[in-house]
């Protein structure tokens, strides 16, 4: 994992639910195979209201006609960021779209889980609320060394905290990569 | 050091004599359960990590219900189907329960209780958020995505943060017209959709051991739609006499010490509570029944682990009997076993089937169905503007099928009520 994401921000409210990241109905897709799983990549976000897609001001969806990429690359959310079901789907569509990182005031646990764990989104925290400040389009870059994100336009740095007890997970790539690296599991 | 009802069980799953809150621990757990929709990436992901030649860590403990999207045509859902009967069957799993034969159950969460799979003391894992439901039979039970799961597959293992608990008691007792739904929502709309996030939610009071199991399994069913972790309830002798009839597993009581530590505790008068709905787009948007009354709505929905038990289609029964709904209404029972109670359940000597059917719903066969909308085709699902009341566990915007529909949650009683009268209607006018 490189030190350093820059990209463009996509900004959200908060209580993002996992129905708005990925619709159920989506998930009836290969997570493997690699042509089918661009569908979640398609799809993702695609269950917000448009009226809070893209914030502020909303009407802009994350990805746009027939494509599966997005031109956004940092995802600024309010509080409880993917609360709702299990499916893993969910960071693992915002990955197939792009997404590298994800910045909230607060997470669901099952989506943080996921996304550490299977190594799809850095899922970030921020230590005061940003989806106020920052806006849609905004160029960002993201410190993983001292854990801030710069707002490219004007320089101004906004702290976030650190992953505490999950760093090494994140830092392995995922629960499968660290537990071969502390002998867990072999291989 | 004296230690909450969850403490204990992570404790002694870890092989330690005490857990602290804030302590990440590695956990061995007794049940993984899994289903159609995250089954298949589960599997692809253990497969890829531990090879071709992967090995379950203990087949009698994996146990998978096709439950999601069961009655339709999608070829994509299909396939997820056929790749949950491809493994149960080359690798010998005995606890799968195919579509299409006897063995059909329906929903996970109320399969696992119907057929044993919840032992009080044990830490069981699911490929879905609501298996917090199994917290009702004094376990450990928590939702998981697919990694984690096809680390357990392959290691019998999962690491936890300890969770800190919050307590919920609700003393007094329950008014006739109140279900576990109510008190559930009464809660949420107190601690909101992140107030128990990475918390244990223990329930407890006079209000709630005079609860049934079914009415137990809503309360802690909902528990993650407050962020839980876990919800769960000590097992006593309502507990112990559900279990003497499904299984002759040995099990441990835990309870919590007088004194143990909690985040905060709630303190509710089971008898001064109302009927209360939560309205769209959020469970923790909570208002009284009788301040949204006259609600229009277009359809009415009684169904899923949360609102699709036996209990739940008594108490829509007691209302329904003798009555017409004025709205496409839908009884969806959460499992087999319940479809066929309700033919031998019967209210003042009429099953329950026919009260249903004679009042104008619609009965469906037993899976998730419209509770998280599913495939076009899913019966209920919701359309266009749709508004609806229903006894599930979540109205985000799109989460029964249109993201312009609006979804209220509510209890059996006041869904049933709803569907007599057409508009969001107190259950009180009727019981």
């Amino acid at each position: 994992m490189g030190k350093i994401i820059r990209g463009k921000a996509y900004v959200l409210g908060n209580n993002i639910d996992t129905d708005q990241i990925i619709p159920a109905e989506h998930l009836v897709y290969s997570l493997s195979d690699e042509e089918e799983s661009k569908k979640y990549g398609h799809f993702a976000l695609s269950g917000t209201p448009l009226a809070e897609a893209g914030l502020p001001g909303g009407g802009r969806p994350f990805i746009t006609g027939d494509k599966y990429l997005s031109e956004y690359s940092i995802i600024i959310g309010g509080s409880n960021f993917g609360c709702g079901s299990s499916r893993e789907h969910a960071p693992f569509a915002l990955q197939k779209a792009g997404a590298k990182a994800i910045i909230a005031e607060s997470y669901a646990r099952i989506f943080y889980r996921n996304s550490v764990d299977g190594g799809f989104v850095l899922p970030m925290e921020s230590e005061t609320k940003l989806n106020d400040k920052i806006k849609t389009g905004d160029e960002v870059e993201l410190n993983l060394t001292d854990y801030t994100l710069k707002r490219i336009s004007d320089n101004q740095v906004f702290q976030l905290k650190h992953p505490g007890d999950v760093l090494p997970i994140i830092e392995a790539g995922g629960v499968f990569d660290y537990a071969r690296k502390t002998g867990m599991i072999a291989g | 050091m004296p230690m909450t009802i969850t403490e204990k069980i992570l404790a002694k799953s870890a092989g330690k004599k005490v857990a602290k809150p804030g302590e990440n621990i590695w956990l061995n757990v007794d049940v993984l359960m899994t289903h159609d929709v995250c089954g298949p990436p589960t599997f692809q992901i253990w497969k890829k990590e531990f090879g071709e030649n992967a090995k379950i860590w203990d087949k009698n403990k994996l146990v998978i219900f096709p439950d999601h999207y069961i009655f339709t045509a999608d070829k994509h859902a299909n396939r997820n189907v056929d790749i949950l009967r491809q493994f149960a069957d080359k690798y010998g799993v005995e606890n799968y329960y195919d579509v299409g034969t006897e063995r059909y159950k329906g929903v996970c969460h109320i399969a696992l209780a119907e057929e044993g799979y919840n032992i009080p003391g044990t830490v069981l894992i699911g490929t879905d958020s609501h298996t917090c439901t199994s917290g009702a039979f004094g376990m450990f039970a928590t939702g998981v995505g697919n990694t984690d799961a096809a680390f357990i597959l392959g290691t019998g293992k999962i690491w936890e943060k300890v969770p800190e608990s919050m307590k919920f008691t609700f003393d007094g007792n329950l008014p006739v017209y109140l279900t576990a739904k109510d008190l559930i929502l009464y809660i949420l709309g107190d601690i909101t959709t992140d107030g128990a996030t990475y918390r244990a939610m223990e329930f407890d009071g006079q209000a709630v051991y005079d609860l049934s199991m079914d009415e137990r399994m809503t309360l802690t069913n909902m528990a993650i739609e407050g962020g839980g972790m876990n919800g769960i309830i000590k097992a006593d002798a309502v507990t112990q006499a559900y279990l003497k009839e499904r299984t002759n597993k040995k099990y441990e009581i835990f309870e919590s010490d007088s004194d143990a530590k909690y985040h905060s505790s709630y303190h509710y008068n089971a008898n001064k509570l109302e009927p209360v709905v939560a309205k769209p787009h959020s469970p923790d948007n909570r208002d009284l029944v009788r301040n949204v009354q006259g609600t229009k709505l277009t359809k009415c929905y009684i169904g899923s682990c949360t609102g699709g038990k036996l209990s739940d289609f008594i108490n829509a029964a007691k209302i329904l009997m003798g009555e017409k709904v004025k709205v496409p209404t839908f009884i969806v029972p959460a499992s087999t076993t319940i479809a066929r109670e309700l033919e031998t359940t019967n209210i003042s000597g009429v099953p329950l089937k026919d009260i249903f059917t004679k009042a104008g719903c619609v009965i469906a066969q037993s899976s998730c169905a419209a509770c998280l909308g599913g495939p076009a085709d899913t019966v209920g699902r919701s359309v266009d503007y749709d508004v609806v009341i229903s006894t599930t566990n979540r109205n985000f915007p799109g989460r029964m099928g249109s993201k312009k529909s609006e979804v209220y949650l509510a209890s059996p009683f006041t869904v049933a009520a709803s569907a007599v009268t057409g508009k969001i209607t107190d259950p009180r006018e009727y019981l």
